[in-house]
């Protein structure tokens, strides 16, 4: 759901480029007071991992793709905050290097993807995962639904976003988007769980870094 | 322990690029957000980018597609990864200063 140019107003897109540089200011300023020694290589392949794992477009329904987001991977391994600089990252060199995303939507796709995605994927888990006593399943039906409403609340932003810009209307483009990202999320909550089952299998301790 | 944990992270890293050598078999159909604007008939406000370096995941200068988005993935997958490792080096590192 990377937002090419010219799909949002000038307003929009000065207010989704403000709310991003602050926030991605703020994840600055916390991971630097909180990144351990062991993180530095994770954050590094956690981001290689998601960058070619968004390459892989498959096949939902209709002649329509989806990708993966690995917004609630990253969170869910090295926190929200630290996710938050991952995913604007990888949106970065999307954008400058692959094209894959405007230079002016870039503030809005980091909103969507880098800062609503990891945060609000990221407590639903906390909070399911903490209701289940942080057990393997906890974890895994945890980081299943954090990583469906990641996708689908970073649909939503989107569509509100070219709602307010004039695109489409918002009972137009809300309906489209959050339904197609409605299955877009269903895999996307799978290869997360899977994907952090396999950690979980390798190196737990990795996921109980940010519960400390 | 601590050849344990290189060992670690150069396997997820090698799983990155097993990954990026699989993306030609990526689906070409369009994706949510272009579906919609397909659909809703606004995606022909779409721009052209002002300019291309790595364009649609395609290597350019190479005539087999394929071979070409291959060699985009492992570009971006090495840049990435260097980007971010150096980015939380540098965080760990200004931390480790501040601290003494």
């Amino acid at each position: 759901m990377h937002i090419p140019d010219g799909f949002l107003n000038a307003p929009t897109i000065a207010v989704t480029a403000a709310v991003s540089a602050a926030c991605v200011g703020g994840a600055v300023a916390v991971v630097n007071k909180k990144l351990g020694e062991k993180q530095v290589p994770l954050m590094g392949v956690t981001a290689a991992f998601i960058f070619a794992a968004q390459m892989l477009n498959f096949p939902i329904a209709g002649g329509t793709s989806g990708h993966f987001l690995g917004a609630v991977f990253a969170a869910v391994l090295l926190g929200p905050w630290a996710a938050s600089i991952i995913m604007t990252s990888v949106l970065l060199l999307q954008c400058f290097i692959f094209q894959d995303g405007g230079i002016t939507a870039l503030g809005a796709n980091v909103l969507n993807m880098g800062i609503i995605a990891p945060f609000a994927g990221y407590y639903l888990y906390r909070g399911i995962s903490g209701l289940m006593g942080g057990s393997r399943n906890g974890v895994l039906v945890g980081s299943f639904v954090g990583a469906w409403i990641s996708v689908f609340l970073a649909a939503s932003a989107c569509a509100a976003e070219l709602w307010a810009s004039g695109s489409s209307p918002l009972k137009v483009a809300f309906p489209a988007m959050a339904g197609w990202h409605a299955v877009i999320g269903v895999v996307e909550g799978l290869v997360t769980a899977g994907a952090l089952s396999l950690v979980l299998a390798t190196r737990r301790d990795l996921v109980q870094l940010q519960k400390a | 322990m601590k050849l344990q944990w290189l060992k670690w992270w150069h396997v997820a890293l090698a799983i990155a690029f097993v990954l990026a050598f699989l993306s030609p078999l990526a689906s070409g159909s369009p994706d949510g957000l272009e579906r919609v604007a397909e659909d809703k008939g606004f995606i022909e406000k779409a721009s052209e980018p002002p300019f291309k370096v790595i364009a649609d995941y395609v290597f350019p200068g190479i005539h087999n597609e394929a071979l070409a988005t291959i060699l985009a993935g492992i570009v971006g997958t090495i840049a990435i990864f260097a980007v971010v490792y150096a980015v939380a080096w540098l965080l760990r590192r200004r931390q480790a200063t501040k601290s003494q």
